[in-house]
């Protein structure tokens, strides 16, 4: 038994995402129109065993506060589910 | 003086950092690798350019986390002078050794040639061989340069005269077109509050002979010595070892 947490990082508001700004304006050229913002961000998958719920999320606070994001540009959320380990 | 380079895995400016130190300016230099837990006696840690760790997840997100960090993080809170180049600077940012972050250049595109920056502050222990408004010809190359800050840090920058270049254009003008990654303020260079940590994406140690351009890049590791010998006590002071002429 053992979690799955995603973890996904994205940019702050009013952090300049240059990546988003050319998608937007990339799928406005296709006929996208709607299309108001694009934020471009993250997605990391991990895999947690040995740990409790309430510890895997405390700790994966720390870890997206030390390593996975940068607060002074990104910010963070995380989900975690219950997995079957192998 | 003593220097140290650090060379992390994907350092690439490790080596020319430390010829232009050695054989362009008689300086003396140890070379520490990034799994090393401490630094031999020096006056200034250099963390030079390329990409380390591969840039994964960020530019400097894995490299700060290295064991040489420690050591650099301890030399810096004494007091003693650190310098990051590039990645280097951008290292120092994730270690929260300078303010703000380096993200993805405006235009997206990775730059590699010669920018204009202006010196905002010639009082500094990296620019004090410059007057304050002289111009720099410096080469970048960069995907990751847009210097980015909240505005209290960027407020704090200003008061505190940590912002030591921006981008401008030949003249000293600094303008939107001479900004050439979208760098809040057109900064390119900034120091720490005490002083003693200095970051900026332009390359010095690629404009230190006329042979690759320009000799720019002199200013800054010159003004360095020029500190650290002001600092030290004349009667320790290093009498030998200066070749001030090139190979």
């Amino acid at each position: 038994m053992g979690w799955l947490a995603r973890v996904y990082v994205t940019p702050k508001t009013g952090v300049l995402d240059p990546q988003g700004k050319a998608v937007q304006h990339s799928l406005h050229a296709l006929g996208y129109p709607e299309v108001e913002d694009v934020r471009i961000g993250k997605y990391l998958e991990l895999r947690l065993v040995d740990v409790s719920r309430e510890s895997a999320e405390v700790r994966l606070q720390k870890m997206c506060e030390q390593l996975l994001a940068n607060r002074v540009i990104e910010d963070y959320r995380f989900e975690i589910d219950a997995i079957g380990t192998s | 003086m003593r220097w140290a380079v650090v060379t992390f895995p994907g350092s690439n400016d490790d080596a020319q950092t430390a010829y232009v130190l050695e054989h362009l300016l008689g300086e003396t230099v140890v070379r520490a690798w990034h799994k090393d837990a401490s630094v031999d006696a020096v006056d200034c840690i250099v963390l030079p350019g390329g990409f380390a760790y591969g840039d994964y997840l960020r530019c400097g997100a894995v490299a700060r986390f290295a064991p040489i960090m420690r050591a650099v993080e301890r030399f810096a809170a004494g007091g003693g002078v650190v310098l990051g180049i590039c990645n280097g600077f951008q290292i120092l940012c994730e270690a929260g050794l300078l303010p703000g972050a380096l993200i993805r250049n405006r235009e997206l595109d990775f730059l590699c040639r010669r920018v204009h920056v202006r010196v905002e502050d010639a009082d500094t222990l990296f620019t004090n061989r410059c007057r304050r408004g002289d111009v720099l010809d410096l080469p970048v190359k960069h995907g990751e340069g847009c210097y980015v800050a909240d505005e209290a840090t960027l407020q704090a920058l200003e008061a505190g005269r940590q912002i030591v270049l921006r981008y401008s254009d030949a003249g000293g003008r600094v303008t939107p077109e001479a900004n050439p990654n979208g760098s809040l303020g057109a900064i390119a260079g900034v120091r720490n509050a005490r002083g003693n940590v200095f970051g900026l994406m332009p390359h010095p140690e690629h404009a230190c002979e006329w042979l690759v351009g320009g000799e720019d890049g002199r200013k800054i590791f010159l003004s360095i010595i020029a500190a650290a010998g002001g600092a030290l006590d004349p009667a320790s002071a290093p009498t030998s070892s200066k070749v001030l002429s090139g190979p």
